[in-house]
């Protein structure tokens, strides 16, 4: 019997396989559940470490979503002198809705406005103090989808201002952008915190694991002496890692969900303000996400541990 | 396509090894980093079946000599082979398994102490992937053999050192290698247990095993009339030839 098909036939079928991986990988979870809070300690500060960006994450991928609404083709505030009387309103409205770069037009008469600016303002009673309406009319255009493209809708707005009605043109797109902008370096941002955290939990992993090494040091000795291939003396510690990483991903999963909940009253608060509802959620799909980038970073923290120091113990 | 390149130097090695040799010297030297000499120039061939003495002063190259066959270390010049086997040209990742058709014993047991009796001798067949029926059969007749049955849920630390050594035994011969080779196994034991541990190795041997055992016990090896190699400043100094069996 060659030595290549002696070490097969001790893999007797994938139903021994199986059964193995499942033995060692329950074993290994024994060894971390005999030492409680050495394990308790390792697993919070991966969980800590994997909840800060995920954390971060779905805040701003909340806020995103919440945002998406505004991106598109902007409105244009279309401010008439106020010499302009109702009726030339209605007309240039409607010979506005008749233009392709327009979706729809909305008239607002000076006392709309100034009812519309008391009820949101807060500085109504202000206006009781005037004798007459410094409001003008507004017409509120809302461009065509096709306008998207800031300079075209820059153009159509210049358009507009070379009327003889018209006193001011405001394209509410800057802070559309604005926020846009603003939202991409969030991102990104949380996507440097999340490698950056990412790695600390692989290096937190792969200490722990190399300590673990360093403590059975004669048994991986003795297991190599009477034969013992590396993965077999590998895996026990890909699985402490695993276990570390999706423990590590459960407690995580526990502080975001207690952080947003904090959270919620708040960000209700801001979601009314917009008209809008923003729900900060962490359901099981976020559980499962957590656990297995957890178990995944905690596997390979652990494989990069064990190909650095299991090479160095041979038998003396 | 692994198979295939494992099959064919495998056998190409075999063809060129005598058929009865299991170990086999061929001007095999060893010199440690630093330029320390382990052994320098060892030939000789021990046959399937044999039981060998290994004996010489301290720092002779006995243990250097056990460590180049059971692949502890690799020889710098000459040629090893076991089972036909030219250990200098075996791959890393079949090292384990040669490692599994050699039983070692050390003088100084290497048990693992925060293990019982039991799970020590049975490391070498869980490292192979036995079932766990299987492994329990094979320990208990492995403890029975060297008479420890009784003792299989103790930890070795509560054993006498001549119970530890047979607990090292069982350990060696628990998946059956057809080699066993021991370190000064007798080295810390009276002339009485020393000469029943050489008659436990000489029932292994009766039923098939070959033996390669180093001690410096002259007196006992003197008393049983096996082969006996010599070893004096790492040269192979005397080799009496295979003797009649006892």
């Amino acid at each position: 019997m060659t030595l290549g098909r002696h070490l097969r036939a001790s893999y007797q079928g994938a139903g021994t396989w199986v059964a193995r991986h499942a033995q060692v990988a329950l074993a290994s979870l024994g060894r971390l559940v005999r030492s409680p809070l050495s394990t308790l300690m390792t697993v919070c500060v991966i969980g800590i470490a994997l909840a800060f960006p995920a954390g971060l994450y779905l805040v701003v991928h909340h806020i995103q979503q919440f945002g998406s609404g505004f991106s598109g083709a902007p409105s244009v505030s279309v401010f008439l002198r106020s010499e302009v009387d109702a009726e030339q309103r209605s007309q240039l409205a409607a010979e506005l809705r008749q233009a392709v770069e327009v979706d729809g037009v909305q008239v607002l008469s000076p006392e709309q406005a100034l009812q519309e600016f008391r009820q949101f303002s807060g500085f109504g009673g202000a206006f009781d103090a005037l004798e007459e309406n410094p409001l003008p009319g507004v017409l509120i255009v809302e461009t065509a989808a096709s306008l998207a493209a800031p300079s075209r809708v820059e153009a159509f707005a210049e358009q507009l201002r070379s009327r003889a009605e018209v006193e001011l043109v405001q394209v509410d797109l800057q802070w559309v952008r604005r926020f846009h902008a603003i939202m991409d370096i969030a991102v990104r941002a949380v996507a440097v915190i999340g490698v950056l955290l990412g790695l600390a939990v692989l290096l937190i992993v792969g200490n722990t694991v190399r300590l673990e090494i360093e403590s059975r040091h004669a048994e991986i000795e003795v297991s190599k002496l009477v034969g013992a291939t590396d993965s077999f003396v590998r895996r026990p510690f890909l699985y402490g890692g695993f276990w570390y990483g999706l423990f590590g991903g459960l407690i995580a999963w526990v502080l975001v969900t207690l952080s947003l909940w904090a959270l919620a009253g708040p960000v209700q608060r801001l979601a009314g303000l917009y008209d809008s509802n923003l729900a900060f959620g962490t359901g099981p799909l976020i559980l499962l996400k957590l656990t297995l980038t957890g178990a995944l970073v905690g596997w390979g923290g652990s494989w990069l541990a064990v190909g650095r120091h299991l090479d160095r113990i041979e038998p003396r | 396509m692994r198979r295939s390149s494992s099959q064919r130097c495998s056998s190409a090695d075999r063809s060129t090894a005598s058929l009865s040799a299991v170990i086999e010297f061929e001007h095999a030297s060893k010199r440690y980093p630093g330029g320390r000499e382990g052994l320098i120039d060892v030939s000789f061939r021990i046959a399937a079946g044999e039981m060998a003495f290994l004996t010489g002063h301290s720092g002779a190259g006995k243990s250097t000599l056990l460590r180049l066959i059971a692949l502890l270390e690799r020889c710098s010049r000459g040629q090893v082979r076991v089972n036909g086997r030219n250990l200098a040209r075996l791959p890393r990742r079949l090292v384990a398994a040669h490692r599994r058709e050699v039983g070692m014993i050390f003088q100084d047991h290497r048990l693992l102490h925060d293990r019982t009796v039991f799970d020590n001798v049975a490391l070498p067949l869980v490292v192979a992937g036995l079932r766990h029926k299987e492994v329990q059969r094979r320990v208990r007749a492995a403890l029975d053999k060297v008479g420890l049955l009784k003792k299989d849920k103790a930890l070795p630390i509560t054993l006498s050192g001549g119970e530890q050594q047979r607990v090292g035994i069982a350990r060696a011969v628990v998946s059956r290698p057809p080699v066993v080779l021991a370190d000064e196994p007798t080295g810390n034991l009276d002339p009485e247990l020393s000469l029943e541990i050489m008659r436990l190795f000489e029932q292994f041997n009766q039923v098939g095993v070959t033996l390669l055992i180093a001690t410096h016990d002259i007196s006992l090896i003197s008393t049983l009339r096996h082969r006996v190699l010599t070893l004096d400043h790492t040269r192979l100094a005397a080799d009496t030839g295979e003797r009649q069996r006892v």
